[in-house]
């Protein structure tokens, strides 16, 4: 077997051109993905890019634009407000919050027994944009449209307005290791739009359109949110027992909304 | 690639993408760190890397490259116990032993970083480490105690002849 070219920049920009168009690069962020799929051979990389010390982490605020380097880890969030503080900190345990990234967190691949991204739900309901780079250099997406194409780009940055309310609710994990079962997060945006989405409600997070039609409504909304989502029978949950609580948390998060003035 | 185990400089020759768990057991012989799921599920392999708690089997050796890195062999000495391992050992916390290291480390940190007495927070500080004989209870009842300073007269421990060492590798 060759041996694994590992590269290891030290700013952004030698990020960006180590990684080139992304083609047989494997992304190491925190290492809580892909060293266990190398230590299990599922992963057998030729490249496989550092990003611990390539300048990306750190979160910065100008105005009320608050921006997220991809290689910040979700420790770091558990301190914002809601929803993103608090969909951090339901994320698995310190230790592994302290390691993991909000890079890999928005890029990793869909796990073999159950969905990844635990923050993804709270970045979309934020309407939040990812700067990334790879075929056709560094470009700004929303994060719905990142996702669909988030294998073949490097994150670099993720960036959202401040809302002026935010809520989270989800469901509690049997333990800590396991990735959320199902969490729903909600913003209110100064404009008084309020957007919804779902984290463990399909393959990755997922915005709740038609609940968001409802919003007035907490209760209409919930079970509107059905019409919205795939919910999946893997190991954290059945789809049947998705079904039932994903009314009751899209709910929760409206009513919590109300009551932030 | 050098790092610091235990106060002690080490070089080493795995190569960079070696997990600092493989690293520590098979290259420098320094087995406290136990290899359970491997996958970072179980806290069995938990180090302090520069005072903090991960876990070595999901930490890339170049990520730690000239880290100073704490093993349970650098808590104490069979004949001059850490107080935690005292405290381990007084509240009957280790049963089959094969995630106490990894809790002992962690809890090591909680208590460096100011942790107290406050089972609830002993819980979330803990709470990524799975004990497969369940005696959580115990677990938290040591790391309280060790929080709270407490002195422990091992010789009178009942029915204890202290924390042996080297029996699960």
């Amino acid at each position: 077997m060759p041996p694994i070219d590992v590269l290891t920049p030290t700013s952004p920009d030698e990020a960006v051109a180590a990684f080139g168009d992304g083609t047989g690069v494997v992304v190491l962020g925190g290492g809580t993905i892909v060293v266990p799929e190398m230590t299990y051979g599922r992963l057998k990389p030729e490249r496989v890019l550092i990003l611990g010390r390539s300048g990306l982490a750190g979160i910065s605020r100008s105005g009320s634009t608050v921006t997220i380097g991809a290689a910040t880890s979700v420790a770091d969030l558990v301190g914002l407000s809601a929803p993103l503080g608090p969909c951090a900190a339901n994320v698995a345990d310190a230790e592994i919050r302290a390691q993991g990234t909000v890079g890999g967190n928005l890029c990793a691949g869909e796990g073999p027994e159950a969905p990844r991204g635990d923050l993804q739900g709270a970045l979309l309901a934020l309407g939040a944009t990812v700067r990334s780079a790879g075929a056709g250099g560094i470009s700004s997406d929303p994060l719905e449209d990142f996702l669909p194409k988030r294998r073949s780009r490097l994150a670099l940055d993720v960036s959202f307005e401040e809302p002026a309310a935010g809520a989270f609710a989800n469901l509690d994990r049997p333990h800590t290791h396991d990735y959320t079962a199902l969490a729903v997060s909600g913003a209110r945006a100064a404009d008084g739009t309020i957007r919804l989405a779902a984290t463990g409600a399909g393959w990755w997070g997922l915005r709740l359109p038609s609940a968001e039609a409802k919003a007035g409504d907490p209760e209409a909304a919930g079970h509107a949110a059905l019409a919205d989502v795939q919910l999946a029978d893997d190991a954290l949950a059945s789809a049947w027992y998705r079904g039932k609580v994903l009314p009751v948390l899209v709910r929760r998060v409206l009513v919590q909304l109300k009551e932030i003035a | 690639m050098n790092l610091t185990v235990n106060g002690v400089a080490r070089e080493v020759e795995s190569g960079p993408l070696t997990p600092l768990l493989f690293v520590l057991r098979d290259e420098l012989e320094l087995t406290g760190a136990k290899a359970g799921c491997q996958q970072g599920g179980c806290g069995a392999c938990t180090v302090l890397v520069d005072g903090e708690p991960r876990r070595s089997c999901l930490t890339p050796l170049i990520a730690v490259e000239g880290a100073a890195i704490t093993t349970a062999e650098g808590l104490g000495t069979p004949e001059d116990l850490a107080p935690i391992q005292q405290a381990f050992t007084h509240h009957y916390a280790a049963q089959c032993g094969f995630c106490t290291s990894g809790l002992m480390l962690a809890a090591q940190a909680y208590i460096d970083h100011g942790g107290i007495d406050d089972r609830h927070a002993i819980q979330e500080a803990l709470s990524g480490h799975v004990c497969r004989c369940t005696g959580y209870v115990k677990i938290v009842d040591a790391v309280a105690a060790a929080a709270r300073g407490d002195e422990f007269d091992l010789t009178v421990t009942a029915g204890s002849s202290g924390m042996t060492t080297g029996g699960v590798r």
